[in-house]
């Protein structure tokens, strides 16, 4: 069997895997009738009609034809993986990481990683732009979050401010 | 009159200098990332959600609005001078603004968007203005049942008129009633779905979902795309003024393209895309006078009917946010996360227990559009040198912003973890064609949804029919199931499918 639609056919599987997963964790709550519903009542029907649709969707993706296949096409794993550690990285200079002992470096030192981590996503990425951008954002931000905003953040290493 | 001593209260709200300052940001952001093409309002919204805890609750609403119909504004620029919609809702009038520029009448483009808007805009929040309060009241006769059924044909509208593939987004907003589910149940106290983390009991994050969805999963497949020569005319754009020619095919375009998108943003699902490209669709069809330009080459109704259309749209989807408290769409539902956070239940007790943010809110609309028509025509060339910025610097800036809208919004690196899962599935989404604004929508209605239907079946001794006995609810599902039925016919999924091929 010919798969017609290779993004349709995914999504459905996707939709039915969701949809099973969340109906069987429903089932380990209370259920209960419809007059006195419990908290897996509702989960369970709508998981249920999840996986009905992702069966749906999948049995189109093999039956409807389509143009070109619908192909879902190359992945991006780049911009993914340096958009995704950017804000990773971002949040670990905020925040820091207790588990592995990793102090906070604060909301300026942050945007600079940041910025440089998030700029790699894209090829012939160039130190010198990088940095002026990153001294604008971390400007802007300061100016705009902690002065007028007032957010609450640790904003410069803590071996500074003591 | 009530409606004037009404709107002389929100005006008297509206024009404080705290207000007008919000108003003027918002409309400058809305403009700024609606020119911007790559970053929409949804992502926008959620980013500044977080910021606007400080701020009193009408001037955080008052700024978000503008936010939203700035971004009308501001996208027709970028469909006009450089053939890609800044906004989504823009994309039809790329087809005729851009042949405009191109035979070098950029201007009288603008200034047809530019005036389309202000006065779609302006009648669009009289129209506010006059339908909330009978609405509201008719939202007072609603009980369980019928919020049931009016939130069951919300999402069906939403998906009906909204987008693409109708199962895939049936089942985007089905994972998104679940994804709603996930945190402690309100009635039994039990943690549903988050695997003993403390963090999860509150249920997912309204912004991280947003946020990852729309802000982290764009960017990611923007930079997947091979970088395309755009074409901009940084040539200085002369003569705004349209011909009187030109005002006598525009000014009918107008009113159609507001009476449409007026109607079309009350809809459930409606809102600025949907009523542009009804807009455009109906001018079409309406007969060329000899000696004008065919469509697809530079009419300027192609240009004012959906430019008002969609200005129209934004105003009057705040009508069911406003009156029932269900957002007929995605920058809606960030609305109500707006409105919770400052301890605001939306709903028809809005009207009647902040009356001062109800009216001021819609006042600020009317200033609002007036101050975007100032910064949006005459200083035009400020927005189109923005057109130049390249996409290098700004992606890492929205992701920045992103990163830290998140941490904010509890002071938490939780969040910031959970964002990254988010940005990842939003890529995922964007791969596997399905649309994430349902996903949002049934997010926000999931809990809700939920809560209605218990009390409601509670109500009638678990007796599912007392959804088609009660006549409201009865004509609600009625209506919806008409909707359902309309779209499967196939002469109309067919022109369906090919409007929103052109997206």
């Amino acid at each position: 069997m010919n798969i017609k639609s290779q993004k349709d056919f995914f999504a459905g599987l996707m939709f039915m895997g969701v949809g099973v997963a969340f109906a069987w964790g429903a089932t380990t709550y209370s259920v209960g009738t419809g007059a006195r519903m419990g908290p897996g009542y509702f989960p369970l029907l709508l998981g249920v009609l999840l996986a009905l649709l992702g069966v749906a969707i999948t049995f189109n993706a093999l039956v409807v034809e389509r143009v070109g296949g619908d192909k879902i096409g190359k992945w991006a794993y780049t911009p993914l993986f340096y958009i995704i550690a950017a804000n990773l990285v971002f949040g670990v200079c905020l925040g820091g990481l207790p588990s592995l002992k990793i102090p906070a470096i604060g909301m300026i030192c942050g945007i600079y990683v940041l910025t440089f981590v998030a700029s790699l996503a894209e090829k012939g990425m160039k130190v010198k732009p990088t940095f002026i951008l990153a001294t604008v954002l971390a400007v802007i931000s300061y100016v705009a979050f902690v002065k007028i905003l007032k957010l609450q953040f640790a904003v410069w290493p803590a071996f500074i401010t003591g | 009159m009530e409606l004037l001593a009404n709107l002389s209260l929100g005006f008297g709200v509206a024009f404080t200098p705290i207000n007008l300052l919000y108003a003027f940001i918002g409309c400058v952001l809305g403009t700024l990332i609606g020119v911007l093409p790559g970053i929409g309002p949804v992502a926008t919204i959620a980013m500044l959600l977080p910021a606007t805890y400080a701020l009193p609750p009408v001037s955080a609403l008052i700024m978000l609005a503008g936010i939203y119909y700035g971004a009308q504004y501001g996208g027709s620029t970028t469909a006009i001078l450089v053939n890609l919609p800044g906004e989504s809702s823009s994309v039809v009038t790329c087809i005729d603004g851009y042949q405009m520029a191109r035979k070098g009448r950029a201007g009288p483009a603008l200034a047809a968007a530019g005036v389309g808007s202000f006065f779609a805009g302006c009648v669009g929040t009289l129209i506010l203005a006059a339908f909330a309060p009978p609405l509201t009241e008719l939202a007072f006769k609603f009980g369980p049942a019928e919020y049931f059924a009016l939130m069951v044909l919300g999402l069906i509208g939403a998906v009906v008129l909204a987008s693409g593939s109708l199962l895939k987004a049936i089942a985007m907003i089905v994972l998104g009633l679940l994804m709603g589910l996930v945190g402690t149940d309100v009635n039994s106290g039990v943690a549903r779905f988050s695997f003993d983390i403390p963090e999860l009991t509150d249920g997912i994050g309204f912004v991280v979902v947003a946020m990852g969805v729309f802000g982290y999963g764009e960017i990611i497949s923007n930079l997947a795309q091979p970088e395309d020569e755009r074409e901009v005319f940084t040539a200085k754009v002369t003569g705004l003024f349209p011909t009187k020619e030109d005002f006598k095919n525009m000014a009918p375009a107008m009113l159609r393209g507001t009476a449409l998108g007026s109607l079309l943003g009350i809809l459930p699902g409606g809102g600025a895309l949907l009523a542009a490209f009804a807009a455009y669709a109906l001018e079409k069809k309406i007969k060329l006078k000899p000696g004008e330009v065919p469509f697809g080459q530079g009419n300027i109704r192609g240009v004012a009917g959906p430019e008002s259309a969609n200005n129209a749209g934004a105003q009057t989807s705040f009508i069911p946010l406003l009156t029932l408290g269900i957002p007929p769409n995605a920058v809606m539902a960030l609305m109500v996360g707006a409105m919770t956070i400052h301890n605001i239940q939306p709903g028809p007790q809005v009207m009647t227990s902040n009356p001062e943010l109800f009216w001021g809110l819609i006042a600020s609309m009317w200033i609002g559009n007036a101050m975007l028509i100032i910064l949006n025509l005459p200083l035009i060339g400020m927005w189109i040198k923005l057109l130049t910025v390249p996409y290098r610097y700004l992606f890492p800036s929205i992701v920045l912003f992103c990163a830290i809208g998140v941490y904010s919004t509890n002071n938490n690196t939780f969040d910031v973890w959970t964002v990254g899962i988010f940005g990842v599935i939003g890529y995922l989404f964007v791969k596997l064609g399905t649309e994430p604004a349902p996903l949002l929508l049934g997010f926000i209605l999931g809990p809700m949804m939920e809560e209605n239907l218990r009390r409601a079946l509670l109500l009638s001794r678990g007796d599912w029919s007392v959804f088609v006995t009660r006549p409201l609810s009865a004509g609600l599902l009625a209506a919806g199931a008409l909707l359902l039925a309309i779209v499967l016919l196939p002469s109309i999924k067919n022109k369906r499918e090919e409007a929103f091929v052109e997206e």
